[in-house]
């Protein structure tokens, strides 16, 4: 499980090309060009480590609405994701008929969940046990807020999955908030972890600002899973450094102290900090990366905003599954 | 041809489609082992074994859930709420995943499942093991909701629901389990989901019914022909979406309509038959549209005289009918 440099490199890839988007994705919705973007800057360090720690295209994924970098590891595109931003046609998930940030990747395995909290995890179990009843070597790896660890959807979800032994990473990803509500208003253990050892599986913390630390831990969890050994529940401790959404103001629940204090280990500087001490990224290589992220994300825009709406006409389908391709 | 129960053709469905396809498995409370509280899989878990007939953890919301998940992967899930009464907990996973999923994936992803759950009341159960749930289902696109009242169509639209690549809410009328009884060929036939069924021609009123409803609706119509009312009958089957041609066919021919149903009055599923009749055949009436419907209180209560007193039965059916062909 060790990672080459090359690998190394394109994980920070992958970050930086993620944390960009989602930063212009803000600048967008502060310049009236789009109405609703919900961040995930601050937690690409672990959503990347997991993913890199899949057979991506082949294991399944059903994600939240903060996994944008853990999608774009998954081959979905910065013109993808400006597409779902701007509501056009081509959007590649839902014909821009969810929100954005509500992901679907059919050919990636990437599952489309829906708003309501922890509604994927079942999902997750499911495909879990089509996985065992198949005998297949697959895993499936499912992510969620802390504020996720209240819902019955997710007990029940780990219940079923550590009863039956079914290939299935549960990877909370802590960000210390849920909307406005702190995580020890969500929970009377200090870790997601801990819930763990009433319920008949492993849980296991681990710094979810450290992209390396996470793609060792959730490699372990899928070796465990893929020998049929059963599920991991892994908590990755991170903070949220934007508000929840563009229509949220963190102000209003925490100070910017707070907020300063956990920009000291933002996953983006973290990683950075790791390759340039291993000598992996020079000043150059870095501007490099940085002038390549701005033109892909450039053309993002740019393509997105040319692109169409959505006909009308088309509004009425695929309701149902014979409807698929009509319209 | 062999005369069988309704419990009997539900069984023999799932047995020669769990026969017929090794994606298709039962998932529910006591289905195994103990072959269902009503015996409705008895002897599938000795044929097929407990990985194709699974007993769940008591837990409604996941079996549908996992189900879900399960059926993205590409099996083909029977999940069994114990009670229609049960099935509240997973509202939310069949409405807002199952129903949704393929319009909010634009058809990339969608969910071949059946959702079996035994409705109605009239058998002693009390609030909770006796409620009428057609109506929630009827109201949500992307589900299908059928509900047979003889063996024969419980048979062949069991098969359909199975091979049917959306979520199908499939509501057996339990108080006919054992009580209705019909001939019902061995071995593989349909009956296709969405047409209505005319079981009785007649030319002076249309009573349009289903599940238990209908059982005794033709009970009262053979009484009211031999008092010279001459009553078609309609059973709906498919009550989502709804066949209008049938509907607005008999209605106009016979220019008067009663629709019976147990669930409550307010908000029933009657109240759309009415309105499509309101709406597309006014000028054929030749009386107000009238239904025969449980009393507005929360559920059907236990005590014998006080469930008689809630559910519909052959004589206030026979009684609405002599009302409605005296107008």
């Amino acid at each position: 499980m060790e990672l080459s440099n090359d690998t190394k490199l394109e994980m920070y890839w992958m970050m930086l090309l993620s944390r960009r988007l989602d930063e212009r994705a803000w600048v967008l919705h502060r310049q009236g060009r789009i109405a609703f973007h919900i961040s995930g800057i601050g937690q690409e360090a672990a959503q990347v480590g997991a993913a890199f720690a899949l057979r991506r295209g082949e294991d399944w994924v059903t994600p939240y609405y903060r996994d944008l970098a853990l999608m774009i590891c998954l081959g979905y595109t910065p013109r993808d994701f400006l597409l779902a931003l701007t509501g056009k046609k081509a959007e590649p998930t839902s014909g821009a008929r969810q929100m954005p940030s509500h992901w679907s990747l059919r050919k990636a395995n990437a599952v489309s969940h829906s708003a309501p909290v922890a509604t994927q995890c079942p999902h997750a179990a499911g495909i879990g046990l089509a996985i065992k009843m198949r005998k297949e070597d697959k895993v499936v790896l499912t992510n969620l807020g802390e504020g996720s660890t209240s819902q019955g959807e997710w007990y029940e979800a780990v219940n079923w999955a550590a009863i039956h032994q079914l290939p299935v990473i549960f990877m909370v990803e802590n960000n210390q908030y849920a909307i406005s509500v702190p995580a020890d208003k969500q929970m009377a253990v200090p870790s997601s972890a801990d819930k763990a050892c009433g319920m008949g599986l492993r849980g296991i913390s681990v710094d979810g600002t450290d992209v390396y630390a996470v793609y060792t831990t959730v490699a372990e969890a899928v070796a465990h899973a893929r020998a049929g050994n059963g599920p991991t529940l892994i908590e990755a401790r991170m903070y949220r450094l934007t508000p929840h959404s563009s229509d949220d103001d963190d102000r209003t629940y925490r100070s910017r102290e707070e907020v300063d204090e956990a920009k000291k280990t933002d996953p983006l500087t973290v990683a950075r900090q790791t390759l340039e001490g291993e000598g992996l990224l020079t000043k150059a290589k870095l501007e490099e990366m940085e002038a390549r992220v701005k033109e892909m994300v450039d053309d993002a825009v740019q393509f997105a905003e040319k692109a169409d709406y959505p006909d009308v006409a088309d509004a009425m389908f695929p309701v149902y599954a014979e409807e698929v391709g009509r319209g | 041809m062999a005369e069988i129960t309704l419990i009997d053709a539900i069984r023999q469905a799932m047995d020669e489609e769990l026969g017929r396809d090794e994606s298709v498995f039962i998932v529910g409370e006591d289905v195994g082992k103990r072959g269902g509280v009503f015996r409705a899989t008895m002897g599938l878990f000795e044929k097929y074994g407990e990985e194709r007939v699974i007993d769940s953890p008591l837990a409604e919301l996941s079996i549908v859930g996992v189900g879900i998940g399960a059926a993205l992967y590409g099996m083909r899930p029977i999940c069994e709420i114990q009670f229609a009464d049960f099935i509240y907990p997973a509202f939310n996973q069949i409405v807002s995943e199952a129903a949704k999923m393929c319009y909010r994936s634009n058809g990339e992803w969608t969910v071949p499942m059946v959702i079996r759950a035994p409705y109605g009341g009239g058998i002693g159960g009390g609030l909770y093991h006796s409620q009428s749930v057609e109506a929630f289902f009827a109201h949500v696109p992307g589900l299908k909701v059928v509900i047979p009242s003889n063996p024969y169509d419980a048979k062949g639209l069991l098969k359909s629901a199975v091979r049917d690549p959306n979520p199908v809410i499939y509501l057996e009328p339990k108080k006919g389990y054992r009580l209705i009884r019909g001939e019902v060929p061995e071995g593989d036939f349909t009956v296709p989901i969405g047409p209505a069924n005319v079981t009785r021609k007649g030319s002076d009123l249309t009573v349009y019914a289903y599940g238990m409803m209908h059982y005794y609706t033709l009970q009262a119509a053979e009484k009211l022909a031999s008092e010279g009312v001459d009553v078609e009958v309609v059973d709906l089957r498919t009550i989502y979406p709804v066949d209008k041609q049938t509907v607005l066919e008999s209605v106009k021919k016979t220019g008067k309509a009663l629709i019976v149903h147990e669930d409550n009055l307010t908000g029933g599923y009657g109240g759309e038959i009415a309105a499509i009749i309101a709406e597309e055949a006014f000028t054929d009436l030749d009386a107000p549209v009238r239904r025969l419907c449980g009393p507005d209180v929360p559920a059907v209560p236990f005590s014998h005289p006080l469930q008689d007193w809630f559910m519909p039965n052959p004589d206030k059916i026979a009684k609405a009918m002599r009302d409605l062909a005296a107008y």
